[in-house]
């Protein structure tokens, strides 16, 4: 009982972690259709600006859950004013430029910190569940997910900035003769999703230790669950999430890491074959 | 500030005045970035501290020794190019390097094929036979031969396994259970991890699961430091012990904060904390060159490549010459040094070194030695491999691990 409840957690846990490196991806290319190959190295910024301010004394929380996702926002508003705006609907360029971004980024930080691996000890300590002992942290990253995609959802479905944001996606031209400027609401998107991959970068440095080339191991599965959630950003990056780390993560508790890493990558490749257009190009058509 | 210059600066002077003849050059290939580079880092140090001290006691056979770095970035294929580079470009009398097994497999037949005479530093799976190729690291029949029974001698009879997924981890996993076997314990599970992984959140609940008296770790690298972070994140330090066959190799102790990694057990052929004179004096001399650079000199690596160098300046000496055979020949003549982490002796039949091991415990972001096995021999790597009887072997023999 009490071992599958900790399976339990840790499958939730998995699903979080998909759904934190996710949501910043999801409005940078689910919404706004810009590919984003430097949404790894945001993260990585993000990771960074956290550990850096917590070395520098600022208290734990603070960098991790303002300063991180205020940089990366502040570097994403820079990115999209001086490269970003002028490549919208040039999706191979904006692929090679965004490329190109990502490895200057690497190697910037490189030059800047040294390629060493830095961290911190995660905050909370831990609590038991029966004879098992789980990290809260563990828990924090949990609600953390629950709570972005629940604000995203408020804003995007309740708020007119939400709206009108949605509506500019849809149809700038309809929205510029509306009075709307399609500039001002691109670049503070982005910036948006910038600063969400920011903050995702600051929540998983203490678990999994920040280093300059740590992007490249999250932007492949970051676009896989934006992909395979289809068009309705947000529920489908929550739905692919929930999918793809549930099988991500009982496929590592049944067999080994790597074998568990194999059945995501099958299981989406095999959902794209018969649902080309992702899980909400189907399902939930109507969903945000 | 300009004092302190001038006043580093006049040995230098003064050296390449007393040291006329064309310098011999010596080739070092260590990861100081990437992944790896907390292993290379500190080995990089210490060989160019070898090398200075070589240089200021008046160089080889009258010749300054130049050494040339390359820096493989934690990637293979970098290992071939440089090892090939180093062999026909810049024509060194030896090269020490490779950190991975993976990697001095990968550079050990270019080194042999151009005739360049090759020292690998680093703790290992045991098992080389080249006569090429001098490894002068500690090997399973040495250091997991001490680790695993103190573990079941002191904490329990019910181990679990956790290794890096390459030939490294593989292996010591079947040391591992082999000695855990003999001495009357049993392997509960063993779980591999690339060395790219960072979340371990499910094996720590699969190990919880199994609950082990102690965890036994073979991992590798700097993304794999996260999984003793979620160790202790977990609370589980109070639960289950944990001894390693690497961790401190990479610094673990300085990257861990104290809270994390006190109490985790290794078992070394070095530790920065051992008591004798040349070790004080090492360090004592160490610290003022590069003391700024690297604090804490850790276990094993960074040491062996110390001794690995004084090992082949030693074979130069007695040679009178850097041409290759004569230095093998020289080297296999029974050399033997009081280093700082205690007699070594290289053993001409393997190619292997006879060393001290020590059993420690990490404690306050250093380590506290807690028992001392004078002058092991490499059996592992003896009990298949002969290169006097068989001198053109050339092969790494995986020791049969009856498990």
């Amino acid at each position: 009982m009490d071992y599958a409840l900790i399976v339990a957690l840790q499958i939730a846990s998995g699903i979080a972690t998909l759904v934190i490196i996710s949501l910043g991806l999801a409005v940078v290319f689910g919404m706004m259709r810009v590919i984003n190959l430097a949404h790894g190295e945001f993260l990585m910024l993000g990771g960074y600006s956290a550990i850096l301010s917590y070395q520098a004394g600022i208290n734990l929380w603070i960098a991790i859950l303002l300063i991180a996702p205020a940089a990366v926002g502040a570097i994403g508003l820079i990115v999209e004013r001086l490269l970003i705006r002028r490549l919208y609907g040039r999706m191979i360029d904006t692929m090679l430029a965004t490329w190109g971004l990502s490895l200057a980024l690497i190697g910037g930080v490189n030059m800047a910190v040294g390629n060493t691996v830095s961290g911190f000890p995660a905050p909370l300590g831990s609590f038991a569940i029966g004879a098992f002992r789980v990290a809260s942290y563990d828990l924090f990253l949990i609600a953390a997910a629950a709570v972005l995609a629940l604000l995203i959802w408020l804003v995007l479905r309740f708020t007119t900035a939400g709206l009108i944001a949605r509506g500019t996606m849809q149809n700038s031209e309809m929205a510029a003769a509306l009075g709307v400027s399609p500039d001002r609401v691109y670049a503070v998107t982005f910036a948006i999703g910038a600063a969400l991959s920011g903050l995702a970068g600051g929540l998983l440095a203490p678990i999994s230790g920040v280093v300059p080339t740590m992007g490249t191991a999250y932007i492949a599965k970051a676009f896989i669950t934006v992909i395979t959630g289809g068009a309705a950003m947000l529920t489908g990056t929550l739905a692919a999430s929930g999918l793809l780390g549930a099988v991500l993560t009982i496929g590592t508790f049944l067999t080994t890491p790597v074998l568990g890493e194999v059945a995501l990558l099958a299981v989406a490749v095999i959902l794209l074959r018969l649902l080309p257009r992702g899980i909400t190009g189907r399902f939930f058509r109507r969903a945000l | 500030m300009a004092a302190a210059g001038a006043t580093l600066a006049a040995p230098l002077v003064m050296r390449h005045a007393a040291l006329g003849a064309d310098p011999i050059k010596v080739a070092g290939i260590h990861d100081v970035s990437g992944g790896l580079d907390i292993y290379g880092q500190p080995m990089v140090a210490c060989l160019e501290f070898a090398v200075a001290e070589v240089n200021e006691a008046g160089g080889l056979l009258g010749r300054e020794v130049q050494l040339i770095n390359y820096d493989p970035q934690s990637n293979i294929q970098l290992y071939t190019q440089f090892a090939t580079e180093a062999a026909t470009k810049d024509k060194v009398a030896v090269v020490h390097g490779g950190i991975t097994s993976a990697s001095r497999e990968a550079i050990r037949p270019i080194l042999r094929r151009f005739n360049t005479l090759y020292f690998y530093n680093t703790q290992y799976e045991g098992g080389v036979c080249d006569r090429n190729c001098f490894c002068t690291g500690s090997t399973p029949a040495q250091n997991v031969q001490k680790l695993v029974p103190y573990v079941l001698k002191n904490w329990g009879k019910k181990v679990y396994i956790v290794a890096a997924d390459y030939n490294y981890g593989q292996i010591t996993s079947k040391w591992i259970t082999k000695y855990t076997r003999e001495g009357g314990g049993e392997v509960l599970g063993a779980d591999f991890f690339p060395l790219d992984v960072t979340q371990f959140g499910p094996a720590i609940s699969k190990i919880q699961a199994a609950k082990p008296d102690a965890v036994v770790s073979a991992l590798v690298g700097g993304s794999h430091v996260s999984f003793y972070r979620q160790w202790a994140a977990a609370g589980m330090k109070s639960q289950i012990k944990m001894a390693s066959t690497t961790c401190g190799d990479g610094s673990e102790n300085i990257l861990l904060s104290a809270a994390e990694g006190d109490g985790i057990l290794a078992a070394f052929s070095y530790f920065q904390e051992i008591d004798n004179a040349a070790n004080t004096a090492f360090l004592a001399k160490f610290k003022v060159k590069f003391g700024a650079k690297l604090a804490y000199v850790p276990p094993e690596l960074p040491m062996r490549t110390y001794i690995g160098f004084q090992l082949w300046a030693e074979g130069v000496r007695r040679a009178k010459s850097i041409d290759r055979m004569k230095v093998i020949e020289a080297l296999e003549s029974g050399i033997s040094l009081d280093t700082p982490a205690g007699k070594t002796t290289l053993d001409a039949k393997t190619h292997h070194c006879t060393l001290d091991v020590f059993v420690a415990e990490m404690q306050n972001q250093g380590f506290k030695v807690l028992e001392t096995f004078p002058q092991q021999p490499p059996l592992d790597t003896a009990s298949v491999c002969d290169l006097a009887a068989h001198p053109n072997e050339n092969q790494q023999y995986v020791v049969d691990v009856k498990i």
